[in-house]
């Protein structure tokens, strides 16, 4: 599915938190290449600087030193709006915590970026409606989030992140508040959508059940890049997951 | 579709500005989307500017009594209307922070959508307006009348003179801005500086 082109590249990535006086690096040089159509897991235990690495490559924070490429282009280069640009068509940002707008509905969450994107309303309602049945969720868009399950909430998230067909989506933690039945529907949703659609998916996660379906495994360990693993290579240690899948059946 | 996309994101793009009417209707829908919410906010600013213009309508009614107890009494109202004024900006500063700062989280999300920071200040300029203005023109109106039939029910029908009229017409007006550009003052610093902040700040903050 990957190609031999790159879709994200980052160079000597270095974030500093300043807490009172005490600097804290919380990335240290992270050189990461990801290549189109890929499907990403970066993972590490908390605190070791993932989401810090996902807000850096999704523009949603500035790194201290370094650059990341999106398509070759170096963010740090970008301006208010080319970044605004970015953020609404190429990159789409599923969370731990879903982030919906609580007070609209399904429908009305999935299509305000389709208004960002200047689509005319009745083509972002056919827009969303079209997604959330990719999503599984086609009979309750007129639902607000407080009235979705967990699952539906980020299903819905999902289709929003979708919603301009970018070329990236980038999760953070998407099962983190997910039971593990849920979390697996939504990590094969994403495996679907990165196969059927071709978007590259790059997910920041400590869940193991994401190791199954992704390309490449990025071991993150205070703040640098400690291995990363090809599929194919852990296809040994995949007897660790054999409990959590046992308990799926049962 | 791989070869599409590839085509899309050569380029680079400037994010289009929505036009103003966009705005206006997106923040319409938020007003009344969050109804309830609203209600109590604009509550805040109506009670504040109410209480200003009740006072200042009781100052319309000339005291009666010897010349020494009508100054004290005019300094006396001089001071409540001052203190007016004071709650009144508190109430209406504090309902709006709170009504903002609830947002941030909404806000670094619809930046994560492609939003610019001048489209969010835009929205939450014509959210306070309208907020404002409403609350504004109903608090006046209302605060003006109570204190007006209190005053006639006593039998100071003689002095609704045309002065009586013009003052409270000037009141009226006067307070409307008041309240409308203090919600408004209230609301565009914190918007503003939720918009500037990098998404991953905004939605890092929890109240």
């Amino acid at each position: 599915m990957a190609s031999n082109e790159y879709v994200v590249r980052t160079k000597g990535l270095v974030k500093e938190y300043t807490m009172g006086d005490q600097v804290l690096r919380a990335l240290n040089g992270v050189d990461l290449d990801i290549f189109r159509g890929e499907y990403i897991s970066i993972m590490g235990p908390s605190g070791s600087g993932k989401s810090t690495l996902f807000n850096a490559i999704g523009g949603l924070d500035k790194p201290t030193t370094g650059s990341v490429f999106i398509n070759d282009v170096d963010m740090a280069q970008l301006d208010a709006q080319e970044l605004a640009y970015l953020r609404c068509h190429t990159i789409g940002y599923i969370f731990q915590t879903f982030n919906l707008i609580p007070v609209m509905t399904a429908l009305e969450n999935v299509t305000l970026p389709t208004v960002f994107a200047g689509m005319s309303t009745d083509d972002g309602i056919e827009r969303g409606m079209e997604l959330l049945k990719i999503v599984g969720l086609g009979e309750r868009f007129f639902h607000k989030p407080s009235e979705l399950s967990g699952g539906q909430q980020q299903r819905v998230a999902i289709a929003r992140a979708l919603a301009n067909n970018p070329s990236i989506v980038l999760a953070d933690e998407p099962t983190g508040n997910l039971d593990l039945k849920t979390g697996t529907e939504i990590i094969h949703l994403l495996k679907k959508l990165n196969r059927e659609q071709g978007v590259t998916v790059i997910s920041a996660t400590h869940d193991l059940k994401m190791v199954d379906v992704s390309d490449r495994i990025v071991w993150i360990r205070d703040g640098r890049i400690a291995k990363i693993e090809e599929r194919a290579e852990i296809e040994l240690h995949i007897g660790e997951m054999e409990g959590e899948q046992e308990e799926l059946t049962h | 579709m791989s070869t599409n996309i590839n085509h899309k994101d050569r380029k680079i793009h400037r994010q289009i500005s929505l036009p103003f009417s966009k705005a206006f209707q997106i923040s319409m829908e938020s007003i009344r989307i969050r109804f309830w919410r609203s209600l109590i906010t604009a509550s805040g600013i109506f009670l504040g500017i109410a209480f200003f213009v009740a006072v200042r309508t009781g100052m319309l009614f000339p005291s009666a009594g010897p010349a020494s107890e009508v100054v004290a009494a005019e300094n006396r109202q001089l001071w409540l209307s001052i203190m007016a004024l004071v709650v009144c900006t508190v109430g209406i500063t504090n309902a709006m922070l709170m009504a903002v700062t609830e947002r941030y989280k909404e806000i670094g999300t619809m930046k994560c959508l492609g939003a610019l920071d001048s489209f969010i200040v835009k929205l939450f300029f014509i959210e306070s307006c309208l907020l404002g203005l409403i609350a504004s023109v109903l608090g006046s109106l209302i605060g003006w009348f109570f204190v007006t039939i209190i005053h006639l029910l006593g039998g100071e029908i003689s002095h609704m003179t045309a002065i009586f009229w013009l003052g409270s017409l000037k009141l009226i007006g006067l307070s409307t801005v008041l309240g409308t550009f203090l919600t408004f003052l209230a609301t565009i610093f914190p918007a503003i500086r939720a918009a500037q902040m990098p998404p991953a700040a905004a939605l890092r903050v929890e109240i």
